[in-house]
């Protein structure tokens, strides 16, 4: 080979089209790499103390780890009922019809309310003397108290609210992706409805059900505002994001707050990397059955 | 599970589409067609004539608007296709892409709970059958598409159905290929010994896979027949068109002799044989290029050599007569263009059929 020939072979591993992403890169510097970064080392300044003081504090006061059970123990029924509702009505809504229009339409309006607008129409709604509690008193449906909100229960379903058309409309797209005459093959070959889910759909769809599953979970877990308006911020839904608030504006120690937020930020990056992990048992590529 | 049957009947099955506009399209109407056990039949038609649908309606995947589909004496559209159990080949061959070759091949036997011992023994034997051995544990996206489209032959024929269905297998195959798998898909119907129901638009694949062909324009059957039968005599004009006939020229009659007909047109007079009764005094004569030959004869039509499209065995010529008419013919060699040639046909090969409502 001559040398003119390598030199065509090996293009320039920098060139000027590099400067194409130049801003995108030091915007993400910018605002994300450099205060995690800093975020990451105030995080081993203690206001007194070793450098591990901090974290050695939160592990053992039980009001702080106790924060961690607390978040996954809402994040994790709430991604697991996003995703298994998700799933079902995403799969029968795969077909383009008027009905998957509405439905949508209909869905994406909690995207855009936000957890502030949606936690004051639960108050309203889910309140002791809300709509739903006098609806149920006035036909003697259930006569005892109705407590869905300033608890669990209302920032569960203040999360299902707002997370569930999120993990919808993003399973929606893996299903409408996978072409329809790989099921119709199924059938001539002798698959029922079930079989055809079960042996083309799910196996196609896991790489899009782990994502799914990763996103609505960071998303759940990183809950704060409702947390504190529908829930009982003190008790029962006293959630990570809420050590790391009053760490930052009521006791003004940023290095613990930062500390609950590397904490915060490792729990999910342990969940996320299970979930990739399991995908990689699953097939990963094209979604459809051949040329053309 | 039917797994024999002596034929399959399709009793005036017609499929209608409702657009979104509320408009009514009707893809297939009354098809009747019995295929006795043995029997290859085509379904040939241009693009959008209804063949696919057919096909869909029988492997039940759409439902009928009216009429019935027979198995003998069951009645088969009303089951889901998963209970039909005829096997299907996709025009993109439809292959599970997360699934090895080997377990796309197994696939029907695992829905129907086949033994392993068994399943193994079928499945080496469909990869025997398409050739394909030694390619069992690839993954469809790595195998070429004429590999793709003998493993989605083979996965169809591995459940060992009464009939084949397959929906423009070829299509997507490069030219030689498209030859090569054409004698593949024949000798693979002689011997499963069932019955195959062929979709295509290509009249040459019809003609060289089929023992019988329905050609189907606008989901109307124009004509039922053999293949030598719709080759050289075609029910009507538009089947003529299909086949090959590519001199259609508008004539009037000028007197007609039992069976034989006289027309002239643009100062050409021809004699010809009647194909369809003639209504009216205008109609077509529809005559195949390499029916046309240079030289004496019946039918002789003086004129220039205007272009040579030069072929390797023959040449197709077009041959423009001194009033202006169009025509073209196959020759063997090479002539030149500005030739001035006699072209002659004999009178049973010009085909004339009355012209309808219309052209």
């Amino acid at each position: 080979m001559t040398s003119a020939a390598a030199r065509v072979a090996r293009p320039p591993l920098l060139d000027s089209s590099f400067l194409l992403v130049a801003p995108a890169v030091l915007f993400l510097l910018l605002l994300f790499v450099y205060p995690f970064l800093y975020g990451f080392a105030l995080s081993f300044q203690p206001n007194e103390g070793g450098w591990l003081d901090n974290y050695q504090k939160f592990f053992t006061d039980s009001r702080a780890w106790r924060t961690i059970v607390t978040t996954f123990g809402l994040a994790l029924p709430v991604t697991l009922i996003n995703v298994g509702f998700a799933l079902p009505i995403a799969f029968r809504l795969r077909r383009r019809t008027l009905w998957q229009r509405w439905v949508t339409t209909l869905l994406v309006v909690p995207i855009t309310l936000g957890t502030v607008l949606i936690a004051d129409g639960m108050l309203t709604y889910f309140g002791p003397r809300g709509w739903l509690a006098q609806t149920l008193q006035l036909f003697h449906l259930y006569d005892g108290p109705i407590r869905l909100t300033h608890n669990y229960w209302g920032v569960l379903i203040s999360l299902v609210i707002s997370g569930f058309p999120f993990a919808f409309l993003l399973l929606l797209s893996y299903v409408t992706g996978i072409d329809p005459v790989l099921a119709r093959a199924a059938a001539t070959l002798g698959a029922n409805r079930w079989n055809q889910f079960r042996h083309i759909y799910l196996p196609l769809l896991a790489p899009g059900l782990a994502i799914t599953f990763c996103l609505a979970f960071v998303q759940a877990f990183s809950v704060f505002p409702s947390a504190v308006l529908v829930g009982a911020p003190s008790g029962s839904t006293r959630v990570i994001s809420i050590a790391a608030y009053e760490a930052a504006f009521e006791n003004y120690d940023y290095a613990m707050a930062s500390t609950v937020a590397m904490i915060m930020g490792f729990a999910q990056l342990i969940v996320v990397a299970v979930v990739l992990g399991l995908r990689r048992a699953f097939y990963r590529g094209p979604v459809s059955g051949g040329k053309g | 599970m039917p797994h024999d049957f002596k034929q399959l009947r399709l009793d005036r099955v017609s499929r209608r589409f409702a657009a979104p506009s509320g408009a009514i399209t009707t893809a297939v109407d009354a098809l009747s067609v019995t295929v006795p056990r043995g029997e290859f039949v085509a379904l040939l038609g241009p693009s959008g004539c209804g063949k696919s649908t057919v096909l869909n309606c029988i492997a039940g995947l759409l439902p009928l608007s009216d009429g019935g589909i027979w198995l003998d004496e069951q009645r088969i559209d009303v089951l889901p296709p998963e209970k039909r159990g005829f096997g299907m080949v996709f025009q993109n061959y439809a292959l599970f892409p997360h699934m090895t070759v080997r377990a796309n091949v197994a696939f029907g036997l695992r829905m129907r709970g086949t033994g392993a011992a068994e399943t193994a023994r079928r499945v080496a034997k469909a990869f025997a059958l398409v050739q394909l051995e030694g390619h069992e544990d690839k993954l469809p996206g790595q195998l070429s598409g004429g590999q793709q489209q003998r493993v989605a032959i083979a996965r169809a024929i591995v459940i060992e159905p009464p009939l084949l269905l397959m929906d423009e297998p070829l299509s997507n195959l490069d030219a030689k290929l498209r030859l090569e798998m054409r004698g593949e898909i024949r000798r693979i119907h002689r011997e499963l010994g069932r019955s195959t129901i062929y979709v295509t638009h290509d009249q040459d694949e019809a003609i060289s896979l089929a023992d019988r062909i329905v050609v189907l324009q606008d989901g109307r059957v124009q004509q039922i027949a053999s293949p030598q039968e719709i080759y050289a005599q075609p029910a009507n004009i538009d089947v003529a068109r299909f086949m090959g006939y590519r001199n259609v020229l508008d004539v009037e009659i000028e007197e007609t002799r039992g069976t034989e007909v006289v027309v002239g047109a643009d100062g050409v007079r021809l004699t010809g044989v009647i194909k369809q009764p003639l209504t009216g005094a205008r109609g077509y004569a529809a005559i195949r290029p390499e029916e046309m030959t240079i030289g004496a004869g019946a039918n002789v039509i003086a004129g220039r050599i205007e272009n040579v499209e030069y072929g390797g065995r023959d040449s197709l010529i077009d041959v423009r007569t001194a009033s202006g008419l169009l025509l073209q013919a196959r020759t063997p060699g090479k002539p030149t263009a500005g030739e001035s040639v006699q072209l002659t046909i004999p009178v049973e090969r010009v085909l004339v059929y009355p012209r309808g409502g219309a052209p």
